[in-house]
């Protein structure tokens, strides 16, 4: 009689291994977003007009096939669940995580790095950031001199406060951490970086991810900077 | 020399613990860490005290058995099993703090001893190869590529000590089950059940109780076999194509 010695396949999300893949991938799916958001932010740097006439064009994005704002609001329900995901599963394996240590040591020795051990609250500040962000330059309820329709003086405006750059400075240098090791991270969480005897592989991604993180703080701090020095009026 | 040792003292599974200091005289360099406990053990049993419990075999580095967490590191400042810490890597008038493996899903016994078994369940969930016993197979009946054989080797060197579980911030069990994954998969002789040993011994894995992976990388830093951090890639990987032929 043949015994069946392993159980049938089990839903991925029920494993501590497939939620971080659900992590990994939603995570990804977010950095693609952010590198396009950072590129089409640039658009700043070359006036008024430019990225005022960038705005209405995502606004026109699959016409005539797809009506006006359609398909800014299918790439804003793809992020919603890309963060939903993403923070259930930080949440649910954060909880087993603190409860696998039940008593500390005596000793707390920071060996990882500052991005690795900054994963956690990075992400809650950077989801508090997404709220504020949103409030701010989309639906403008606490960015009291802002206009729908005119992105470039939003931002001018936006900026002109003091607490709103320097929240979304803070909110940037959270950004770049959370993707120096997330990036990393997915790979490693989806087995892409594992070559045994191609230790290569794992050294371009680790310089990828940094990289990474390194122009998109740049690219993102650049806007706020620019209008707080009044290089951007 | 002489030191001031800080020991985690806990009667029993229930009871309560806390760190007792100790003062130890006369240690020579040449010690093992474990030889200077027996020292102290002597002293507190000619004292009529309760020894320290702490798990030890081999005393070579071989069987994994034993370990503690020394000034917060798993088996001490050095990169070895804790029976092969000398006590050279210690200086005269030193405080060591000495402290089990903390982790839900090893319970303290006593002092210094944890119930590891959990290890052995992971294992007995996928860590091995269906094979039909009573004869021994013909030598070479199955070729297997030197590389193969070089990694399985580097893998197999795990002695299931618990140092990664004891390192990891989140108590996880993941380069310990990578390392049995990566050994037997990487086989000839494993890859018949190479999926199904996956799924269970993560589910195995996760049933114990162990943190998940955020790779900090804490557990191959302290891993007294140099298990590497790309094991849990392969983990990983190994798992997600779980579905796939």
């Amino acid at each position: 009689m043949a015994l069946t010695t392993h159980p049938p396949r089990a839903p991925l999300w029920r494993s501590t291994v497939g939620k971080k893949a659900a992590m990994a991938v939603s995570g990804l799916v977010l950095l693609a977003y952010l590198v396009a958001h950072m590129l089409g932010n640039l658009k700043i740097f070359f006036g008024a007009g430019e990225l005022n006439g960038y705005a209405a064009w995502l606004r026109t994005i699959g016409r005539p096939f797809l009506g006006h704002e359609w398909f800014l609001w299918m790439a804003r329900t793809v992020l919603l669940a890309a963060v939903l995901v993403h923070g259930t599963a930080a949440y649910q394996l954060s909880r087993r995580d603190l409860a696998a240590r039940p008593t500390g040591y005596r000793h707390t020795r920071a060996r990882a790095s500052y991005a690795t051990r900054t994963m956690r609250w990075g992400g809650v500040i950077l989801g508090l950031f997404i709220v504020w962000h949103i409030l701010d330059l989309t639906t403008l309820t606490v960015n009291s001199r802002a206009e729908q329709g005119h992105p470039y003086q939003n931002v001018v405006a936006s900026f002109h406060t003091w607490y709103s750059g320097w929240i979304y400075c803070l909110a940037m240098l959270a950004l770049g951490l959370h993707i120096r090791h997330g990036f990393w991270s997915a790979a490693q969480t989806l087995g892409l970086n594992s070559q045994h005897g191609n230790p290569r592989r794992d050294r371009v991604l680790k310089l990828a991810a940094n990289a990474l993180a390194l122009l998109l703080t740049a690219g993102f701090l650049s806007v706020p900077i620019a209008v707080m020095t009044g290089a951007v009026k | 020399m002489n030191l001031t040792l800080r020991i985690w003292r806990q009667s029993g599974p229930d009871q309560p613990g806390g760190l007792t200091a100790y003062q130890v005289t006369g240690i020579s360099e040449e010690m093992s860490f474990l030889e200077m406990l027996d020292t102290l053990n002597e002293e507190l049993i000619l004292r009529g005290d309760q020894p320290v419990a702490f798990d030890h075999d081999c005393r070579e580095g071989i069987c994994g058995a034993c370990g503690m967490v020394i000034n917060g590191q798993a088996h001490g400042p050095e990169r070895t099993t804790t029976c092969q810490l000398h006590m050279r890597h210690f200086s005269d008038g030193d405080t060591i703090d000495v402290e089990p493996w903390r982790s839900a899903a090893f319970p303290v016994v006593k002092d210094l001893v944890v119930d590891r078994s959990a290890f052995d369940r992971i294992i007995g969930s996928g860590g091995y190869i269906t094979a039909p016993t009573g004869s021994a197979p013909d030598a070479h009946a199955v070729p297997v590529p030197k590389e193969a054989a070089d990694l399985a080797f580097e893998h197999a060197e795990c002695i299931g000590c618990g140092a990664c579980v004891a390192a990891c911030p989140n108590g996880s069990a993941m380069l310990f089950t990578a390392a049995k994954v990566v050994h037997l998969n990487v086989l000839p002789q494993g890859a018949p059940e190479r999926r199904g040993r996956v799924r269970s011994m993560v589910a195995a894995m996760d049933a114990e109780g162990f943190g998940g992976c955020t790779n900090t990388g804490e557990c191959a830093t302290a891993c007294p076999k140099g298990i590497g951090l790309n094991a849990i890639g392969t983990l990983n990987r190994e798992f997600l194509r779980g579905g796939r032929r």
